[in-house]
């Protein structure tokens, strides 16, 4: 596996400014990084998704929500505000390319089976070829 | 004149082996009839006593056949028992309505019954009384060999206070009576040939009383099952009916609310049958695109064909969503499908990138672009195949973590709860393998789609037939090895 993992402990360190706002810190995590996947550790279909990009070629950014204590809970929430209404019963995996919102599995399948995942990725620069 | 209905106390557990259980209860009537009456079957030993009273004899019977009980009563007649509960059913059983009507008239009118246990032994006849009251009726004299048993305290006190009412008044003839017997028995604390006779037949009375008591039991709970079965049964024959009269409007989609009240077993039925409905109606559709493109129609008919035939794709995909989400076990093992089919099945259905293969080799020549279209499918599909394996290889991988943690066989309380918090997790993955289960199928579903989209209408039309014949070939297979002669 070769995604970065970000320790919350150095990332607090890094920054100065956390906004409190669950969503906003979503967006500013989200757009840090070509590939940004929230995932929790336990969560099965995160890992599928994981390999999946993993074996594109893409080195994803992935923050488990259940790692941050603090905040884990508040973000899960938001996501699922942002995804609107989700069936699954648990709402990670989510997966942002380029900053912006793709969705859960099911979008990221769809897109990659339908093509428009390859272009999306190379876009955000996550892919050369 | 006091009237006694002897009921049995259905709760009343002996374990001594050592007690003769008596265990009837005498409910003082209403009307004061003096009956010894027997509601109950297992009273039959107890002899029906004529109308106006108890005679000597009568209660000697009684005394004999064991089922006899003695109040106690006041002088005014109108006994106060207040169940100390030796034996702690007295008050349940008063409350179970097996006593019938009478039980209700007891209670109204204060009255209560007690049982008496006697208990024979080599010295003495012990018979335990359920009284506080405020008498002791039984005679003088005797108590004193009754043991540790008898409750009673102050009554004891009331003892010589009423047994000369005992003696006289014609009410306590039955005690009376009983006392002769006791009297016998008591005397010289040894007993006599009588009462060893006696001792036998009480005992061998209350076995069979006993003996039928459970075999009533076991007939009541019998006959319970039986009705919970034959209730069953309605309910099922009602949801099959149910689930055909649905199955009829598959082309508008069967509501997932209904499929998911129906049992599992209904669910997997009605799945079943409506595939196979589905099957049906996709031969035919086939068979009507196959006449088109045999028969050189226009694009445009064609590609009514091609959609017609997609668009029942998507039923079959509906259908097993709703089928996933009612039992996904019965989605995983395939059963759905002939065994040939379920060789090459893969998550819940056919491996979309296996079917790309076959297409690539069979398909008219095909422009570079089109073959480029369908090889990155036939890619992608691959790793999203691979990457849904390997999430479903972790599920699998937790599933067994979780369900084998903790085994290691002791007892204790918190075992249990580790056990049921065990299970609740493994249910959690379950529901997830619903999820994964879906995902396969939606994966199934892009790849057709984006095939369709990819080719044109008249490839499209192509590799739809194609697609459908590799299946009939594999299903007539199954037939085939079903029906081989076997040596």
């Amino acid at each position: 596996m070769h995604y970065q993992t970000e320790s919350w402990n150095s990332y607090m360190s890094q920054k100065i400014n956390i906004t409190n706002d669950p969503l906003q810190h979503i967006e500013r995590l989200a757009s840090e990084n070509a590939v940004v996947i929230f995932s929790i550790s336990s969560c099965c279909m995160c890992h599928a998704v994981k390999r999946l990009l993993c074996g594109m070629g893409v080195n994803p950014t992935v923050y488990e929500l259940d790692q941050d204590p603090m905040r884990g809970k508040e973000m899960e929430m938001a996501l699922m505000m942002l995804l609107g209404n989700s069936c699954t019963p648990s709402v990670v995996p989510v997966v942002f390319i380029g900053g912006k919102l793709v969705g859960g599995m099911d979008r990221v399948m769809t897109s990659h089976i339908n093509g428009s995942l390859v272009p999306l990725l190379k876009q955000a620069g996550a892919l050369w070829l | 004149m006091q009237g006694f209905k002897a009921a049995p106390s259905p709760t009343f557990n002996l374990t001594n082996s050592d007690m003769f259980c008596q265990s009837p209860f005498y409910l003082r009537d209403n009307e004061g009839n003096r009956n010894v009456t027997s509601s109950y079957a297992d009273l039959g030993e107890l002899e029906q006593v004529t109308a106006g009273g108890l005679h000597q004899e009568s209660v000697a019977d009684l005394s004999r056949s064991s089922m006899y009980t003695s109040t106690m009563m006041k002088p005014n007649n109108v006994p106060h028992f207040t169940n100390a509960l030796p034996f702690g059913v007295l008050t349940t059983s008063l409350g179970s309505g097996e006593m019938g009507s009478s039980a209700t008239d007891v209670v109204d009118t204060g009255q209560f019954m007690f049982q008496e246990v006697v208990q024979v032994n080599n010295s003495t006849i012990t018979s335990t009384m359920v009284d506080v009251g405020n008498c002791g009726v039984l005679g003088n004299g005797h108590f004193e060999n009754w043991g540790d048993s008898y409750l009673a305290d102050h009554s004891l006190s009331q003892r010589t206070d009423t047994s000369t009412d005992v003696d006289t008044n014609d009410k306590y003839q039955f005690c009376e009576g009983r006392h002769e017997s006791l009297i016998v028995a008591e005397s010289g604390g040894v007993q006599s040939k009588g009462i060893c006779h006696d001792q036998k037949a009480l005992r061998r009375l209350a076995q069979n009383r006993e003996a039928a008591r459970e075999s009533r039991q076991r007939k009541k709970a019998y006959v319970q099952q039986l009705e919970n079965s034959r209730i069953k049964l309605a309910q099922l024959e009602q949801e099959l009916k149910r689930e055909r009269h649905q199955g009829s409007f598959v082309g508008s989609g069967v509501s997932g609310d209904q499929s998911q009240h129906a049992n599992i077993n209904g669910a997997s039925l009605a799945f079943d049958m409506e595939y196979a409905r589905w099957l049906e109606e996709h031969q035919r559709l086939i068979n009507e695109l196959r006449t088109a493109v045999n028969s050189h129609l226009g694009d445009n008919e064609l590609r009514v064909r091609v959609d017609g035939v997609m668009g029942h794709y998507d039923k079959v995909f509906q259908l097993k969503l709703i089928g996933t989400k009612s039992d996904v076990f019965h989605m995983l093992s395939g059963m759905w499908k002939t065994p040939a089919e379920r060789c090459f099945m893969w998550l819940g259905g056919f491996r979309s990138s296996e079917l790309l293969k076959i297409l690539g080799n069979h398909l008219e020549p095909l422009t570079d672009q089109h073959l480029l279209g369908i090889c990155n499918l036939q890619q992608s599909s691959q790793e999203a195949e691979d990457a849904l394996s390997q999430g479903l290889e972790a599920l699998q991988q937790s599933l067994s973590d979780t369900l084998s943690s903790n085994c290691h066989g002791s007892t204790g309380s918190g075992n249990v709860a580790d056990y049921m918090g065990q299970m609740a997790t493994a249910m959690g993955k379950i529901a997830m393998l619903e999820i994964f289960v879906h995902q396969g199928d939606l994966l199934r579903q892009q790849t057709i789609h984006q095939l369709c989209r990819i080719l044109t209408t008249r490839q499209a039309a192509q590799a739809l037939l194609v697609m459908s014949d590799y299946m009939s070939r594999l299903q007539a297979l199954s037939s085939l090895w079903s029906a081989r002669p076997k040596s």
